[in-house]
């Protein structure tokens, strides 16, 4: 079953760049939410809901979809973008993250919108509930029907709970279950490797029994390739660790951890003043950096 | 002096009485759940043995996962497989399963209602010689505190058992607190049991005295002695911690105008806590609270810590008695 866009790499360039202007918009409407890792993950998002991802639109909970975990849910507001774009939630919730009685809160929760899977925020608990996902799968004789991709966040490779479920997932032999984590460097403190160290991250999945590929996150053809090798893995589970760019797209957002946890128009000012924030992000996204001339 | 016809003929005899703990209960009620429920899936974190989920282990291996030592692990992995439609139980000791959990429980299994079973031994002081790290005495206050849960406290071995296949459809999370001593089984296979429903044990005027788990049954000796004393006590086994059966409660502060509450738990926020949340808003009347005063237990028999504690026959008797004649006047 084929993922119901299925872009070309092209195509996916441009939903990406689509993507990352909604967001823009969206986070200034909510006036709080996390910038940073939600403009970095938009690449990914986009490979996933325009390529990778099998699933249907007018039936987000059939059963044999591909399941896709943010442990992270910190920066849900890239996966709303991207799910509004891809038809698995109303367009008219664009302006509506945060706000009273809108289901999209700020960290997202599975009974308002259930194609979410579940509901997350608390840091290191999605793989557990993947491994339970792959778990099910084989016990109810679906493992060949879908895969479940759990995305993480670097920092949170952090909480104990992660190795445990890391454990579990090698101990089983979890060959539907893909984990991807964001390895953008940064995390609300600071830079990972200085808040608390996690290299060498390959080797240490690896000697919890899991196979790990790495990928630049923001190179369409790559993180395709990647994601296809690890689904042709079925003897272990598998990590890709995705090298990506906080704040990917925005050059006074990217790199910087002071974004983390921000909307434009609250973020750091010495490089643009703070009311500024937003225009100036959607002029370099609207011409890729300044590339091209401004047609508005 | 009416009490309930559905115990075992010889209840008011504990040495008659056999003694098994509510945690065989359990192992037992899962293994005949899991013939009827091919959806029951059993997980545990290395107490296979000690919390009787071997005994399902054994017969359906395809539906058993053992995480070794690592509960919050377990706590995602059970909504894992409660997302995918399965109805896991999970099998633990709940200093361990809750206390170190309550967080991913809040977020994995309470907020988004997902059908996982905590499945929890080594409950309250009855943990006995293990001492007081691993008697879990704030429980009740940790799980009826977390919207969407059911919490449930079986009475003996037999209550146990029925309590497990009982709670297998419910629409939320469930949390059952179970003892690992052997206490005597004073109900039997045809004493009622619903969810959310007290079961008077005794009829009675001048109080009423409502128990859950295993101080339910000194509860009702103690009742018993009372009454010799023509103080006539009604006594409630209230099993379900929440939903609180509000009913029966209210009643019986109307009709006997005095509350005691009776636990293996601390006093503060426990089934107690519950009684006067309520009460104290619909119908105060003077309460009494037995149970743990704010510290900790230590090693020791499960019958030498309720003497310690004033939670065995005994010490309820006297306490009650004491309470009543002053309050009385």
């Amino acid at each position: 079953m084929p993922n119901p866009y299925n872009y070309s790499i092209k195509e996916l360039e441009k939903k990406a760049n689509e993507i990352r202007q909604d967001l823009i918009k969206m986070l200034v409407a909510a006036g709080s939410g996390h910038s940073a890792g939600s403009l970095g993950m938009a690449d990914i998002f986009a490979a996933f809901y325009f390529r990778l991802l099998n699933y249907k639109v007018e039936n987000p909970l059939w059963p044999k979809r591909d399941r896709l975990i943010l442990s992270n849910g910190h920066i849900c507001p890239v996966r709303y973008v991207a799910m509004i774009h891809a038809g698995l939630i109303e367009k008219k919730y664009l302006l509506q993250l945060r706000k009273l009685g809108s289901p999209l809160q700020g960290h997202p929760h599975y009974l308002d919108i259930r194609a979410l899977e579940t509901s997350s925020g608390p840091l290191g608990e999605g793989l557990s509930q993947a491994v339970g996902m792959a778990l099910a799968a084989r016990i109810k004789g679906e493992e060949l029907d879908y895969y479940i991709y759990c995305l993480m966040s670097d920092g949170e490779q952090q909480e104990g709970m992660t190795w445990e479920a890391a454990m579990a997932a090698g101990k089983y032999k979890l060959g539907n279950l893909i984990g991807i984590i964001d390895r953008n460097n940064i995390q609300i403190d600071g830079y990972t490797e200085e808040v608390m160290p996690l290299e060498p991250l390959k080797a240490k999945y690896e000697a919890f029994g899991w196979h790990v590929l790495e990928m630049n996150g923001h190179n369409f053809s790559d993180i395709i390739d990647q994601v296809e090798e690890a689904k042709a893995i079925q003897a272990k589970p598998v990590l890709i660790i995705a090298h990506t760019i906080p704040g990917k797209g925005v050059s006074f957002m990217e790199r910087r951890y002071e974004w983390h946890g921000v909307p434009p128009g609250e973020g750091p000012s010495n490089l643009v003043a703070k009311q500024e924030q937003a225009k100036v992000a959607l002029k370099e996204l609207r011409t890729l950096g300044g590339a091209i001339e401004e047609g508005e | 002096m009416k009490f309930n016809l559905n115990l075992n003929p010889n209840f008011l005899n504990p040495e008659k009485l056999e003694k098994k703990s509510s945690r065989d209960g359990a192992g037992l009620g899962v293994l005949e759940l899991g013939r009827k429920e091919s959806k029951v899936v059993v997980v545990t974190t290395d107490v296979a043995g000690s919390t009787r989920a071997n005994l399902f282990a054994k017969e359906f291996p395809q539906r058993f996962i053992q995480l070794g030592v690592a509960e919050q692990n377990a706590i995602g992995v059970c909504a894992g497989l409660a997302y995918q439609g399965l109805i896991p139980y999970y099998f633990v000791y709940s200093v361990f399963g809750i206390g170190r959990n309550w967080e991913p429980i809040r977020t994995l299994l309470a907020y988004p209602k997902n059908k996982v079973r905590i499945i929890a031994s080594h409950a309250g002081l009855a943990t006995g010689p293990d001492g007081a790290t691993h008697q879990m005495t704030e429980d009740f206050a940790l799980m009826r505190v977390l919207p969407n849960f059911t919490v449930i406290s079986p009475a003996d071995f037999q209550e146990a058992q029925k309590a497990v296949k009982a709670v297998v459809d419910l629409p939320g999370p469930v949390y059952l607190r179970l003892s690992r001593a052997d206490f005597p089984v004073f109900t039997n296979e045809k004493t009622p049991f619903e969810v959310g429903k007290i079961l008077e044990l005794k009829s009675g005027q001048d109080l009423t005295i409502i128990a859950t788990g295993s101080v339910v049954y000194n509860a009702l000796l103690a009742a018993f002695e009372l009454e010799k004393k023509k103080i006539s006590a009604r006594v409630l086994n209230c099993h379900t911690i929440k939903p609180l059966d509000t009913k029966a409660i209210l009643k019986a502060a109307r009709e006997t105008k005095r509350l005691v509450v009776v636990e293996d738990h601390q006093k503060a926020a426990g089934l107690g806590g519950a009684v006067a949340e309520l009460v104290s808003q619909h119908y105060p009347v003077p309460l009494l609270f037995l149970g743990i005063p704010d510290c900790f237990g230590e090693s020791g028999k499960m019958e030498e810590l309720y003497r310690l504690f004033g939670l065995d026959k005994e010490g309820i008797f006297q306490a009650v008695k004491d309470w009543f004649l002053k309050i009385k006047r």
